[in-house]
């Protein structure tokens, strides 16, 4: 090899290195939520790093226990984690997040104000979580299977849909909704032995527990379920991107509202990153676009859900006052109770016939 | 060439350390740890990570005994081992009969390549595959309704019957294997001696083929026993409601409810069952040889 070649070889990699280290000082973020909820649209990461230059890092969980057990084993790994309402104080008092500077997320303003001020998300004065989307886990209809929709959650427990109803494998879940259907306040159960009888009850109309939306999708398309507990963003996204024939119905008894918010791990790499998505995140022309393309629950920023089409589900159902009086939201339950929860619910699955 | 002469075991076992290493490596790192961190595990009150102070307690193993539904759950997770077992083996012994002493040749590697073909799928999608077969509307429904002149409605998921179905399909090759094995090493000249001595082929079967296939026969049956016993996945997805058994409740302290202590006890008292099982099962294994 000549000396020019040689020379000209060493330059070459140099500028290589040179060029990759330069493209590798672009922020990380890391981001960490259920998958295909909205922070892993492709569209919405596209537009966030070209809006910020950050590069966006998807990582997802199956279940809230799993969440906490990556921020617990992960420490300083993710920069933006999406934890619900109800695990906000767990997550806060293992000393998992961080709190958050609501002055630098510039949307934060627009959010609801009983939702912005809520105990479950603001600990000691300092917000540990930003309320993004709240919605219900009320019962979804096989519009093949009824005439007209019913009312009451005991459509559940009708003989006529034997076999065919669905129900989450979620003791707190489950419980709760034993709770609504005996008229019990859900954070506040005082005769657990009629809810447990209630559920027993139940389980001779259950086909199979699901566990994730897709379950809940193709049992309905094989027609093979007729009702069956659901989410309601859930709802609306098999009926608008998966043209299913699914209906919402929120029961006069009652249903479980759970409020979904952003929270910032201890030991962020990235904490302006996480801000700017979280804002991103909050952002009406995000949620507009979520809720068109894919199907939302409803946002918790007022001015976003404004900007929806007056005929949207989430502004016509949601919006309703009588369906918003009828959401009960989930408070923070100990980990003694979750287990007594658990307990009762595996008895139940045991003692299945 | 002395030193050897006068200590042969000493020097073989030195050469033969290199070569033994490795495994003995593997079973520490990937065996013998895992399973002491969970023994240590088990006797906590809490994980560590959690940031909980923890301290040690026997209350994870009290808790199978003072809940009734785990005795119940390892019950039901018993029997389902012991009918797959009964179905793989009803299934298996007949199908290595006729691959080591009926087939020859190239039909035997034809046929024994479809027995092995199931592992060659992922476990995953031979238990969704069960799924599609056996749903109402299903191939099997659509099948049986298209060849029968009445109409039927098979609607087998989620049901025990489709867990056997699955585990079953899942574990047969093993016992296929096993006995296979155990078969091709008997000798045909035995049967052709008993034949002439003019037993019945009953008689042949009874008393000369199966008692020297009974190593075969307990090995499979051990292979398919002690993974049933803990399996989770088919129960939970063909299943449905009646799909919770021993496995799947351990399954939950790991994944759903970060409660490890209590998972890594209920798993070594499986562990604990399966083995006085086995040790009771021991006096057939020393007298088939």
């Amino acid at each position: 090899m000549t000396m020019k070649s040689m020379i000209a070889k060493t330059l070459a990699a140099t500028a290589m290195t040179a060029l990759l280290a330069g493209s590798a000082l672009a922020a990380d973020l890391h981001v960490l939520n259920w998958k295909g909820y909205g922070a892993d649209e492709p569209w919405a990461v596209a537009a966030f790093e070209k809006a910020t230059g950050n590069k966006v890092i998807n990582d997802f969980f199956n279940s809230e226990q799993e969440m906490l057990t990556k921020l617990r084993t992960n420490p300083g790994l993710y920069d933006v984690v999406m934890i619900n309402a109800a695990f906000n104080d767990q997550a806060f008092n293992e000393k998992l997040i961080q709190p958050i500077d609501t002055s630098k997320i510039a949307n934060y303003a627009d959010i609801g104000k009983d939702k912005a001020t809520s105990p479950m998300l603001n600990h000691g004065g300092q917000t540990y979580g930003v309320p993004w989307v709240w919605g219900a886990t009320a019962i979804a209809i096989n519009d093949k299977s009824f005439k007209t929709p019913p009312t009451s959650i005991n459509v559940m427990w009708d003989e006529a849909h034997k076999g065919r109803v669905v129900l989450r494998d979620d003791a707190v879940e489950a419980i709760q909704f034993g709770a609504i259907a005996t008229g019990q306040d859900i954070n506040d159960i005082k005769d657990m032995d009629a809810v447990k009888a209630k559920l027993t009850s139940l389980m001779p109309q259950i086909r199979t527990f699901w566990s994730a939306e897709n379950d809940w999708n193709q049992m309905v398309a094989a027609n093979q379920i007729d009702v069956g507990t659901y989410w309601s963003g859930s709802a609306d996204r098999a009926r608008k991107n998966f043209k299913l024939p699914v209906s919402l119905v929120i029961p006069e008894e009652g249903c479980v509202g759970w409020l979904d918010a952003f929270s910032i791990p201890v030991g962020s790499k990235n904490v302006e990153g996480a801000q700017a998505f979280i804002n991103y995140m909050i952002d009406p022309s995000f949620y507009t676009q979520w809720d068109a393309k894919v199907g939302a629950p409803v946002s918790a920023n007022t001015k976003a859900v404004e900007a929806l089409p007056a005929d949207a589900f989430n502004r016509v159902v949601m919006g309703d006052p009588r369906v918003a009086s009828r959401i009960k939201f989930q408070a923070p339950i100990t980990d003694a109770q979750r287990e007594k929860y658990l307990a009762l619910w595996q008895e139940i699955k045991v003692n299945v016939k | 060439m002395a030193e050897v002469m006068a200590n042969p075991a000493g020097s073989g076992l030195r050469r033969a350390m290199p070569l033994l290493l490795p495994a003995y490596v593997w079973l520490v790192l990937a065996i013998f740890l895992p399973l002491s961190a969970m023994a240590f595990f088990s006797l906590m009150s809490d994980m560590p990570l959690t940031g909980k102070d923890w301290s040690f307690t026997l209350q994870n193993y009290q808790a199978f005994f003072s809940n009734g539904i785990y005795v119940t759950l390892l019950g039901a997770s018993l029997r389902l081992g012991l009918e797959v077992t009964f179905w793989c083996l009803l299934i298996g012994f007949p199908a290595a009969y006729v691959l080591a002493k009926v087939l020859k040749g190239r039909s035997r590697e034809a046929v024994f390549l479809l027995v092995i073909l199931p592992f060659w799928s992922n476990g995953l999608v031979r238990i969704f595959s069960w799924a599609m077969v056996l749903r109402e509307g299903g191939i099997l429904d659509t099948m049986l309704n298209a060849v029968l002149p009445f109409k039927i409605n098979i609607d087998l998921l989620y049901s025990y019957p489709a867990v056997i179905i699955g585990l079953v399909h899942s574990y047969v090759p093993y016992v296929v294997l096993t006995c296979y094995l155990s078969l091709q090493a008997i000798d045909d000249s035995l049967i052709e001696a008993a034949r002439s001595l003019g037993a019945s082929r009953f008689r042949v079967l009874r008393k000369v083929i199966l008692p020297l296939s009974v190593p075969g026969i307990v090995a499979g049956a051990v292979l398919i026993f002690v993974p049933v016993v803990g399996s989770f996945m088919e129960p939970r997805i063909l299943g449905g409601r009646t799909g919770t058994f021993y496995g799947t409740v351990i399954e939950d302290q790991f994944v759903a409810v970060f409660n490890w202590p209590l998972g890594a006890a209920l798993s070594f008292i499986l562990l604990a069952v399966v083995l006085v099982i086995l040790a009771a099962a021991s006096p057939i294994m020393r007298r088939a040889q």
